[in-house]
């Protein structure tokens, strides 16, 4: 099998990125809140990146805030597919007053942005890692429900679905026979979507000083420390941006690829 | 009555019904989830005394749907309650900050829409070619990028390195328009930025949409010129698709307001909110989630009626 | 040459193909096809899906339909070729000189602007006419093809208007701007039987009145030999046979067109008796939520190993009753029995035997069967579920199953996407099969086959019969295959059963009103069935 270039690159990358991301212990150079020069630094052999607002070293910062910013993000992803994509199969597969009270409950969720509702969560919440994932999962996962439950419809419609019914074949063996396997490859892409999407959401929650708390790190959080630099020409607050947008690229040519690869079924089982 | 009249009728009932609805997912994201509101204000030291005293002035102990409901209808007669904080009149120190927010954000539209819109007819009449791909990448490459980086970078470069906008968009009754528009020039190009890609890229697929439709190949049939065939049968076709992709982002702008505006200290709606969820205020809270909210849902409907008046099934039933 | 208005002379067109995971490749679509059209004649072109007719077609137009590209020879019309005469050119030559006529109406108008502003946009675009002129035209047209309201239809939207008007429209729009030449594409092909010969008899009567010429396309050569003056084979993008339609219907030379005329020469002999064992009794249906009954006290009965044929147009109710049978849709009234037991309404409530002695195959063979199950586990599920087949022993039934098909080896491990539309039919009617049913309920299993390639799974639907002694509930819409292979009919109008008995009895006179109009709709393969179709109509309404 063939992998064009650009995919290459993607993994490459999104590789990278979650290796260092689980290793961060071992490559960063100095503890997360180590305050090891003064404050701004420029670049230098002991301090790559220069060191950040208290003179903390800016790539230990990097390094294990990508650590808490890839980890919070996963764990939202995975939270806002098991959710979104059981109901939404269920909801799908169930038809009637099951999809109608579904459905009709996830309009009315995502008809408050986004933002908007997990910042008034979280005025009432107390800010913790777990309240984070599960607050993002939970509102991340009414896209996945109706993406999961448009693809498994246009599925269960099929003729060979309806064969498979008539066949006497059990709920469960119809689910996951018939129709998760052709519903995985528009679900998988949408991951990567949603991966990124909460990338930048845990980002600007942080920034607004409502995600990570200090002294932990992540981009996010960065920015908002190292901010008042800019106005002195110093860079810091810039190297988050660098790193989501080559996070989020490199796992949007991914989430390309799967989805093309798939979409065209000759061959192989995707 | 005409069907046109009685769907979009329909549609109007059920965004008010949303919005109700909302209104109560609000209030019970902020009253009943297990957080305690009185606890988050106070802190963990508060003494039981001190809780209770602040519970009994928040009317906390009357049953959650009363509570609601005298929310509600104050809240109809104008009245959003007065801040914790400072105990400010909310709807007072909202109205100047709305108006500032809708002028950033009308900003950012009238650049943002037709520039969308444009860029898009140019990606669609060079599809494939070095402008689409050019347009499609830098937009790409725009949408990665969350938008307090964006505004920062900008910032960095537009008026830290070469000064040619102020770095922080101060704004007050005393400037003139132009001054005004000089002072969120940053915003306004940031906002522009974040909606641009999205807007442009569901622009040209609904174009796109249309002109591969057999109607058109019909007029090229003709023998008319692109220019006609574009203005005369792909346009009026296009219309519902490509203003419901521009309602779409500006709902999408609505929330990127927030953020700009905590970027560039932008005194508006944004600010006042994560000010106040900073400081657990839940009443203004309640009150900006509740405007946001409705802008939002005001711009679905507006897209959904005009896609139903565009319709000509619907126009001219059988 | 004096008289030839449309040339074209070793035309060669390609197209980009994208495999998937493989660099993009041109390959060739058509290739040495010429012919001449002369003023005022018509030529039919001929072929199977992926023949090349269509883009033939077009490219007397000098237009390629999405990547395709003309590459090489000549097309002259009126005496210059278009292929040289550059984008200003080819605008004056489109909407004036030829015009095109798709297959689907309902798509090829624009549905945001009414009928007559489309109708007479060409015309006005080329300046033939002044507005009203054009009008007047357009109306007169609108007369001339029968339709209703001539004067009041183009202020109409396009989906205000059934099918088979617009197509006629379509027709009007194309004869509007008084070209030389129309491109039919098809125009009759999504239409059912009944209102096709009213649409054909409408368009002859254009070309005639009108003296236009035409390339008409199309993959019936029944319909073709109505219309056509010449006829032209077409196969897998090259010419197999030019010639007259004479010629080409009664004495054709090469043996692809000879199979093409006697298509459906299957010679079956009828059965008649045994016992039923499946009987459908007063059957009313509705959807839910629907106020109107889709199958009205519906009564036939199915022998053992016998093939009823339900025949209607769309509409009819043919394939709500296969949803009633299978229990996909629980009847308002009345009961079916199967082998003697009563059948339960809803299919969850039947019992794994029944579910496995109604077996179903499909129209479109595409859907029918999961794009990510091989070959191997379609046929082989049915095995295991109700055999509990496993190992070597499920390989080896499901190998004779492949035999019996006649795929033979070597499919099993193949994806439905890597066969063609044929095999893909014969490996449903497989795992149909492996489940030893006692009837199978085929909906349309040929409409969306080519000709040849419906016959060859006629035949071995019939081959299998005799070998598995299984019943065949086959609803069609097409008389020929009804003819082809079955023992009993019942035609299908609005919902009842209008007409029911052997096959002999059925297709023999006297007829009641519907089925005479449904069976002398059918086109055959002989010149002049038109013509005389339309005058013995004519005869008949002035008798009443």
């Amino acid at each position: 099998m063939r992998i064009p270039i650009s995919a290459l690159i993607g993994l490459f990358f999104t590789g990278l990125y979650f290796s260092i991301a689980i290793f961060a212990d071992f490559i960063s150079p100095y503890g997360v809140a180590e305050i090891v020069g003064d404050a701004w630094e420029g670049p230098s052999a002991t301090h790559w990146l220069g060191t950040d607002t208290i003179g903390r070293d800016m790539l230990s910062r990097m390094i294990y805030g990508g650590q808490t910013t890839i980890f919070v993000a996963t764990m939202a992803t995975l939270i806002s597919f098991g959710l979104g994509s059981i109901f939404g199969f269920f909801a799908a597969v169930k038809g009637g007053w099951v999809d109608q009270i579904l459905s009709r409950l996830v309009d009315l969720m995502m008809s408050i942005p986004t933002l908007i509702s997990a910042l008034v969560v979280l005025t009432v919440m107390p800010v913790t890692l777990p309240i984070l994932i599960v607050v993002m999962g939970i509102l991340d996962s009414t896209r996945v429900f109706r993406l999961s439950r448009a693809v498994a419809v246009d599925i269960t419609v099929m003729d060979y679905v309806e064969a498979a019914r008539l066949r006497g074949e059990r709920q469960l063996w119809i689910i996951f026979r018939e129709i998760l396997p052709n519903a995985l490859s528009p679900l998988v892409a949408e991951m990567g979507l949603r991966f990124i999407f909460a990338v930048l959401f845990i980002s600007t929650l942080s920034f607004l000083g409502l995600g990570v708390q200090p002294p932990m790190a992540d981009w996010g959080g960065i920015v908002k420390e190292n901010k008042e630099g800019l106005s002195f020409g110093i860079t810091a607050a810039l190297y988050p941006a660098f790193a989501i947008a080559t996070l989020a690229i490199s796992v949007n040519l991914v989430a390309d690829w799967v989805l093309n690869r798939t979409t065209s079924l000759k061959g192989g089982r995707g | 009555m005409h069907p046109v009249v009685k769907l979009v009728a329909q549609r109007l009932a059920l965004g008010m019904l949303l919005l109700l609805a909302a209104s109560v997912l609000i209030f019970v994201g902020t009253q009943i989830l297990p957080g305690d509101v009185a606890q988050s204000i106070l802190g963990q030291s508060a003494t039981p005394q001190s809780l209770a005293n602040l519970r009994a002035e928040l009317g906390l102990n009357e049953p959650a749907i009363s509570r609601y409901f005298s929310w509600l209808f104050n809240a109809l007669q104008g009245d959003l309650g007065k801040a914790l904080s400072n105990g400010q009149d909310i709807a007072t120190s909202m109205g100047s900050r709305l108006g500032n927010t809708l002028f950033l954000a009308i900003s950012a539209a009238v650049v943002a829409v037709p520039l969308a819109i444009l860029l898009g007819l140019i990606a669609v009449r060079y599809q494939g070619r070095w402008p689409d791909r050019v347009i499609s990448t830098v937009t790409l490459a725009t949408v990665s990028v969350p938008e307090f980086l964006l505004g920062y970078i900008a910032m960095f470069f537009l008026s830290v390195k070469f000064r040619v906008f102020p770095s922080l968009a101060a704004i007050n009754d005393g400037m003139t328009f132009f001054e005004k528009l000089n002072s969120i020039a940053l915003p306004v190009l940031v906002l522009v930025l974040v909606v641009l890609g999205h807007m442009m890229r569901m622009t040209r697929a609904a174009i796109l949409n249309v002109m591969q439709s057999a109607y058109v190949e019909t007029a090229e049939l003709k023998g008319l010129r692109k220019f006609t065939i574009i203005a005369r049968h792909a346009l009026p076709n296009a219309i519902a698709p490509v203003v419901n992709v521009v309602m779409l982002n500006l709902a999408y702008l609505v929330v990127g307001v927030v953020v700009v505006e905590v970027v560039f200290v932008y005194p508006g709606m944004g600010q006042y909110l994560v000010d106040h969820v900073s400081k657990r205020d839940v009443p203004v809270v309640q009150a900006c989630g509740l405007v946001f909210a409705a802008v939002y849902i005001g711009l679905n409907l507006v897209a959904d009626v005009v896609s139903i008046l565009a319709n000509p099934r619907l126009r001219h039933p059988k | 040459m004096s008289d030839a208005l449309l040339e074209v002379k070793g035309l060669k067109i390609e197209a980009t193909a994208y495999p998937p995971g493989e660099a993009p490749r041109d390959i060739t679509i058509v290739e040495g096809v010429g012919f001449t059209v002369e003023k005022g004649k018509v030529l039919g072109l001929i072929g199977e899906s992926g023949a090349g007719k269509s883009t033939i077609g077009l490219s007397s137009m000098a237009y390629g339909r999405g990547g395709v590209r003309i590459t090489g020879g000549e097309v002259f019309v009126n005496g210059r070729d278009i292929l040289k005469v550059g984008p200003s050119g080819l605008r004056a030559l489109r909407g004036r000189e030829v015009t095109y006529v798709a297959q689907s109406a309902a798509a090829a108008f624009n549905p945001a602007k009414k009928l007559m502003d489309q109708v007479i946009e060409a015309t006005l675009h080329h300046g033939l006419m002044g507005k009203e002129e054009a009008e007047a035209r357009a109306i007169s047209l609108f007369a001339q093809l029968g339709l209703p309201k001539p004067e009041t239809i183009g202020n109409r939207y396009p989906h205000q208007v059934s099918g088979g008007q617009l197509q006629r429209v379509m027709t009007a729009m194309a004869l509007c701007p008084k070209p030389d030449l129309v491109v039919f594409d098809e125009p009759t092909t999504a239409l059912d039987v009944t209102t096709q010969i009213e649409v054909l008899a409408a368009i002859k009567r254009a070309i005639v009145e009108t003296g236009v010429a035409a390339l008409y396309i199309t993959h019936d050569l029944a319909v073709v030999a109505q219309i056509a003056d010449h006829i032209l084979v077409l196969q897998g993008g090259k010419m197999v046979e030019y010639g007259t339609t004479d010629h080409i219907i009664n004495t054709p030379a090469q043996a692809y067109t000879q199979a093409l005329v006697s298509v459906r020469s299957i010679d079956h002999q009828e059965k008649t008796g045994g016992a039923p064992v499946l009987s459908v009794k007063g059957i009313t249906a509705r959807y839910r939520g629907t106020k109107f009954d889709v199958l009205k006290d519906v009564t036939v009965d199915l022998p053992e190993a016998q093939t009823l044929a339900i025949v209607g147009e769309s509409g009819s109710g043919k394939s709500t009753l296969a949803r009633v049978i299978t229990g996909l849709l629980p009847p308002s009234k009345g009961e079916i029995t199967f082998n003697g037991r009563t059948l339960a309404p809803e299919f969850e409530n039947r019992t794994r035997d029944d579910l496995r002695e109604v077996q179903m195959i499909y129209q479109m063979a595409d859907v029918a069967m999961n794009p990510r199950q091989t070959v191997g586990t379609i046929i082989g599920r049915p095995l295991e579920f109700y055999f509990g087949l496993r190992g070597d022993a499920k390989k080896k039934r499901i190998q004779e199953l492949l035999d019996e098909i006649e795929m033979g080896e070597g499919y099993i491990d193949r994806y439905p996407a890597e066969l063609s539309g044929g095999q893909k039919q014969r490996v449903c009617i497989a795992r149909a099969l492996a489940a030893k049913p006692k009837m199978i309920i085929c909906d349309e299993v040929t409409s969306a086959l080519d000709p040849l390639v419906a016959d060859g799974i006629l035949k071995l639907l019939l081959n299998l019969q005799k070998i598995e002694n299984v019943a065949y509930l086959f609803i069609t819409h097409d008389l020929a295959t009804v003819r082809a292979i079955a023992d009993s009919i019942a035609v299908m109008y609005q919902g009842r059963v209008v007409r029911y008995g052997s096959k002999t009895e059925v297709l023999a006179p006297p007829f009641d009103d519907y089925t005479d109009l449904l069976l002398s709709s059918v086109p055959e393969m002989e010149l002049g069935w038109l013509e005389r179709t339309i005058a013995n109509r004519k005869m008949e309404a002035a008798g009443n």
